[in-house]
């Protein structure tokens, strides 16, 4: 039985946590906003003025809006597949009783858990470096002619990057999932004669629907903000051939001082991570219910 | 029979893991070879594995030139920082929605993991400005701030689940036998919260750790966590590859083996209950 106390207790405890959290999104977004509205960029101060909508038709007529969100969608849909996919192979075998489990799960684990700047850096010089990389050695090794992979197919390159970084946090909610299932189903499948594949996609796979489902859209919300993998290796280029939303966002307003066109970007990248997370609100949503 | 059929499948299943495990890790453990080898080996053809003369003299290079040990400090006060600041914000609140739920507690719940969606080029602008005029660019402070507010909903959302499972009638136990809220907090709840509060303590430093929007877009030199001093090599002069892997190799290692401790976390942390 709560107090009347123990009701104001709670009250003051929680605002801190409320108000804090408040401001911080209210306050910067409010002024984003505003901004998105304004001519504004750092270099000439003090000549700010309301411009309306202008903003967003140039961001959005942009050529470079044009290519940002297509890199913005090979990197989030080549990652998503290469990581629900491999997560679910690597959660299948990871689940099979083998010797020495916990040290390859650790060894499986490990890239999460690397900065994106030493995986970005890493990734570039030491592997994918047309000279130097590793990756130039096998090439020569077997007599093909070393492909420079950051110039000729930068975005694939990050997303191969970002892909190594995300597959084991996809591996270890894919394989939560599957620990959950009820082995005595499977049992009994086998028993009845079902397949490895018919015990796969009838009784495995819609199992774990749900926990891929999470996986893809938290994945899609911070893939959406992909920053540091491009900036230590592209800087977003060649030309605008590696730069995403978040990028081209970034150095509209912090390279080109540009605060209006910047803020602009940054409203739609907003509406567009929102988009993804109304879904996964709504997942989480019913867990808590339940 | 059907034992070493078993341990046949076994031994080739094992076989198969391993091989997958260490492709996938050796990016991260080349990184650490390369750390021991002099340039000039570090990228000679063909690469050395393992018989080369190793040395320790990146390491001791890379904080020579570079003064690595002030940006070590830097990410072990931001991580640090915020996570024991956050973590003070969240308790109280998710105490309250934990063990006094009210009608709206569970939109609070919801609208706290929605801010943490948001993402960060949506507000770069205006806490860049702020910040300008704040004086706190490049400043620790300023990033423990940020990054308080960045991981404060999963702090709040973690406790809260670890606070879920403790049963009601134990605190109401303790109010049968006259103990008020003081005595509710300080003898029941926080010793049955603290494997909770450490899980929490410990996912939190690698988020901390290793964000690289913040710390790369508010800091220059003198508050730049490692993450920030990493991203300084992608730029280098002359050979490098052994140094990189040194400094890379310093600044993985501590989370590395804190990850290894909170695999499960991860899952808790990171998907906000969808999964269990």
């Amino acid at each position: 039985m709560a107090t009347a106390k123990s009701n104001v207790a709670a009250r003051i405890m929680i605002s801190p946590a409320v108000l804090l959290l408040l401001a911080w999104m209210l306050i910067p977004l409010s002024m984003t906003l505003y901004f998105s509205f304004l001519s504004y960029n750092l270099l000439s101060p003090g000549m700010e003025r309301w411009i309306g909508f202008l903003n967003y038709e140039y961001f959005l007529t942009d050529p470079a809006f044009f290519s940002a969100l297509t890199n913005t969608l090979i990197l989030v849909l080549g990652v998503l597949i290469v990581t629900t996919i491999g997560g679910t192979l690597l959660a299948l075998l990871l689940d099979q009783p083998i010797w020495g489990q916990g040290i390859v799960r650790i060894l499986v684990i490990a890239p999460f858990f690397v900065m994106p700047t030493v995986s970005a850096l890493v990734w570039k010089n030491m592997f994918m470096n047309p000279v130097n990389g590793l990756f130039a050695y096998v090439a020569k090794s077997v007599g093909l002619p070393p492909f420079d992979f950051l110039a000729q197919a930068p975005m694939l390159s990050i997303t191969g990057m970002v892909a190594w970084q995300w597959l084991p946090f996809a591996t270890l909610i894919l394989l939560t999932a599957l620990q959950s299932l009820d082995r005595e189903q499977l049992e009994a499948a086998e028993m009845d004669g079902a397949g490895p594949f018919s015990r796969f996609f009838h009784i495995i796979l819609p199992h774990m629907a749900r926990a891929i489902t999470v996986v893809i859209l938290i994945q899609t919300i911070f893939l959406l903000s992909t920053f540091a993998a491009i900036l230590v290796t592209t800087n977003g280029g060649p030309g605008y051939a590696s730069t995403n939303i978040t990028y081209l966002v970034y150095s509209q307003s912090l390279l080109q001082f540009d605060v209006g066109g910047g803020s602009a970007g940054g409203v739609v990248a907003v509406i567009i991570a929102n988009i993804v997370a109304i879904f996964l609100m709504r997942m989480i949503g019913k867990n808590l219910e339940a | 029979m059907a034992r070493a059929v078993n341990n046949k499948r076994r031994a080739v299943v094992t076989l198969i893991a391993w091989a997958v495990g260490i492709a996938i890790f050796f990016p991260i453990l080349y990184t650490v070879l390369t750390s021991f080898k002099t340039e000039a080996e570090a990228v000679a053809s063909p690469p050395s594995f393992l018989f080369f003369d190793w040395t320790l003299e990146n390491y001791a290079e890379v904080q020579e030139r570079s003064n690595y040990f002030l940006h070590f400090l830097n990410s072990v006060v931001i991580s640090l920082g915020s996570t024991v600041l956050g973590l003070i914000i969240a308790v109280p609140a998710a105490w309250s929605m934990a063990f006094f739920p009210k009608k709206r507690t569970k939109d609070i719940l919801m609208w706290m993991l929605s801010t943490k969606m948001l993402p960060p080029v949506g507000v770069l602008v205006p806490i860049y400005l702020l910040f300008r005029d704040a004086s706190l660019l490049d400043t620790r402070t300023g990033l423990v701030i940020v990054l308080t507010m960045i991981n404060l909903p999963i702090i709040v959302w973690m406790i809260f689940t670890y606070f879920k499972e403790i049963p009601g009638e134990i605190l109401e136990a303790a109010r049968m036998d006259g103990a008020n809220l003081w005595d509710e907090v300080v003898y029941v709840l926080t010793p049955m919260a603290i494997p909770g509060i450490a899980s929490t303590l410990l996912l939190n430093i690698i988020l901390a750790w290793n964000e690289a929007f913040w710390t790369l877009n508010l800091t220059a030199a003198k508050a730049a966590p490692l993450t920030a001093f990493i991203a300084s090599y992608s730029s280098p002069e002359g050979l490098f590859y052994a140094k990189l892997s040194a400094a890379s190799t310093m600044a993985i290692a501590p989370i590395l083996i804190l990850g290894w401790f909170s695999q499960k976390q991860l899952v808790r942390g990171l998907t906000f209950g969808a999964v269990k």
